[in-house]
């Protein structure tokens, strides 16, 4: 079985974020980057699991700059088999969607793993992208995924409830909470991956379609109004004629 | 022209179906051209999203359009707008929508943006459209460039305008390749509206002490009409379906009045809901961070505070 896991890095889920005085540019100083957590939690997990039983290989590919690598390095600790990074600066999704799919048309992947979205730009565009590039299906939010043969059985996440369904291989899958469990990588794990093959490509020519400009921070609350708990009537009365909402 | 893909949940359009086509309609007003919708498959509503706004309401039929395929709806709506000669494109940023979007991009070479929450801005020739980003700790201004632009709505983001009539559905003939997933089954809970449509949310965290005290939560959901959600903890604990978990990696919502009952505030929950309008807290530990992102706060003991607010929200009501 031959799996590819595309990994995007994000700012520490915990972050405080801010932007440059002119609001065009993501402020980054005292920002620890992660590897965007479902990415690594769940499709990366997830899918060398599928590898340990079945045999095979788990690619990890990203595209960005060579400050990426360690992140890059702590997925190949994790478990994956060899990595590769696309080096161009991943400005949009349409233009990182093609690399990838540039890189994997000729690969023949069984699997192709995304995360559900990147908690930066939270699009979940990617997969969908590369599916389509490569006329693939594609499910997406997925948060269960079984395989016999070359049957894969998934629970999709949709409003109010899971969808359960079938593909065959090869197809596109992003990964949602509960499709594996977080895995912390080991000292053994962390050695090996210093040996693993590790490529750096150059991109290939694609146009920015959609780029953000500008940034601001959402209106601060102006600070809560505490309403005694023996008097719900008044908190009542307060979300009626005051905040409008009931 | 504005092309509107008018999203059916068993065979009925919803809210987010509605708010796309309101959406569409006010942008085609601003471009000076106009909104049709489409819808796919069996929809039996589909004439009133000319309420809205939809000049025209096109259907696809095909027994291949019975359950939702990424591939197959893509090659569909693709068609539709190069037959139509769509310039805009918008769909609903729902779990549909999410399988839709980056496809019909890559298909439609648009730029596009994920989960809008503005009417774009074509001052000076431009094409500007906000959304949130950083997992709603920031809203940014996308410029895209393409001759064709593709945007999905957030749900809640704006107030359904009805402006016309219901009109009368044309059909469209257009190829629909055969699927090549199949579904099996569909567990859907009926009867509530789920939780990225609801208006007003109730949710519960780990203050609760367990499942079986949810009685309380239900009670209050059910007199203000609201739907139930939970922290993430709750979730994992089984103490609620996963399909409740809001936050950071649930479900982000953004309803007009989010209740936090027993929840401590971490802001991977805050990531997911911080985006409401109104938010009440109530908890019993006057420290807990929540109370800094809330509107309305309440210090006390759930157990006796939501039953209280329940009997005064069904005075109201009732009233
Ligand atoms: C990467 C990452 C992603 C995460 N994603 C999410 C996510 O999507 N959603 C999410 O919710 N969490 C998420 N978390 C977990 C998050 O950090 C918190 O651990 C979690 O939200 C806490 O849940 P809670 O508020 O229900 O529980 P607690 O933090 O235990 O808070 C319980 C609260 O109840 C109050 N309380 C207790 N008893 C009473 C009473 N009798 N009356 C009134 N109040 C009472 C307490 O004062 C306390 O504030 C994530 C964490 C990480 C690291
Ligand atoms: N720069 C990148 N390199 C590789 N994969 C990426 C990159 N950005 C996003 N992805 C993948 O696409 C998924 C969805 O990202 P997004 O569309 O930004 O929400 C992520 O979870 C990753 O799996």
């Amino acid at each position: 079985m031959k799996i590819l896991v595309c990994v995007s890095k994000t700012p520490d889920t915990t972050s405080k974020i801010s932007f440059t005085a002119d609001g065009t540019k993501f402020n980054d100083a005292g920002i620890t980057y992660i590897m965007n957590p479902y990415d690594e939690w769940y499709a990366l997990v997830r899918a060398c699991e599928l590898v340990e039983k079945n045999g095979g290989t788990v690619t990890l590919i990203n595209v960005g700059g060579p400050q990426n690598d360690q992140t890059i390095r702590k997925g190949l600790a994790i478990g994956a088999t060899d990595a590769v990074r696309i080096d161009a600066d991943p400005n949009s999704s349409l233009f990182i969607a093609k690399q990838i799919a540039e890189y994997a048309k000729e690969q023949h992947y069984d699997i192709i793993f995304c995360g559900k979205e990147s908690i930066d730009y939270n699009g979940s565009e990617v997969g969908g992208m590369v599916a389509e590039f490569l006329d693939l299906p594609f499910i997406s939010f997925a948060s269960k995924l079984e395989i016999t043969g070359s049957t894969a059985t998934l629970n999709r996440d949709i409003e109010g409830g899971v969808e359960i369904l079938e593909v065959e291989t090869p197809f596109v899958v992003s990964a949602a909470k509960d499709m594996a469990e977080q895995r912390i990588p080991n000292m053994m794990g962390i050695m090996k991956a210093k040996s693993k093959p590790f490529v750096v490509v150059p991109p290939v020519d694609f146009p920015d379609l959609a780029v953000p400009v500008k940034y601001v921070l959402p209106k601060e609350k102006t600070g809560v109004r505490l309403v005694s708990p023996d008097n719900m009537e008044e908190l009542v009365r307060l979300l009626h004629e005051e905040a409008k909402v009931i | 022209m504005v092309l509107v893909f008018a999203e059916a949940v068993n065979g009925h359009l919803k809210k987010a179906a509605f708010e796309a086509v309101t959406y569409g309609s006010q942008t085609a007003q601003l471009l000076g051209s106009q909104c049709v919708a489409l819808t796919l498959g069996n929809v039996e509503n589909a004439g009133q999203l000319g309420i809205y706004g939809a000049s025209k309401v096109y259907n696809v039929a095909g027994s291949n359009l019975a359950n939702f395929d990424s591939q197959v709806f893509t090659s569909v709506i693709a068609q539709a707008a190069e037959k139509l000669g769509a310039t805009v494109v918008v769909i609903s940023h729902t779990s549909t929508g999410k399988s839709l979007l980056g496809r019909l991009a890559a298909r439609l070479n648009a730029g596009s943006v994920a989960g809008a929450k503005s009417l774009p801005d074509i001052s000076g020739g431009g094409f500007k459209v906000t959304k949130g980003v950083y997992s709603g700790k920031a809203i940014a201004t996308y410029e895209i460039s393409s001759p064709i632009k593709l945007i999905s709505l957030g749900g809640n983001e704006i107030p359904l305008q009805s402006t016309g009539n219901e009109v009368a559905i044309e059909t469209l003939e257009l190829t629909v390749p055969a699927s090549r997933t199949k579904v099996i089954e569909v567990k859907r809970q009926e009867g509530i509206v789920p939780l990225p449509e609801a208006v007003t949310v109730v949710s519960a965290g780990r203050g609760m002490k367990g499942p079986e005290n949810w009685g309380i939560v239900e009670d209050l959901a059910k007199v203000m009409g609201a739907t139930t959600a939970c922290s993430r903890p709750v979730a994992d604990a089984d103490w609620r379906p996963h399909h409740e978990h809001v936050g950071q990696t649930g479900v982000a919502i953004r309803p007009n009045l989010y209740v936090a009952i027993g929840i401590s505030g971490a802001i991977q929950h805050l990531a997911g809901v911080n985006q409401s309008k109104v938010i009440v807290v109530i908890n019993k530990d006057p420290e807990a961070p929540f109370f800094k992102a809330a509107d309305y706060g309440v210090v006390g003991d759930l157990f006796d505070v939501v039953p209280r607010l329940t009997e005064a929200m069904r005075k109201f009501k009732a009233s």
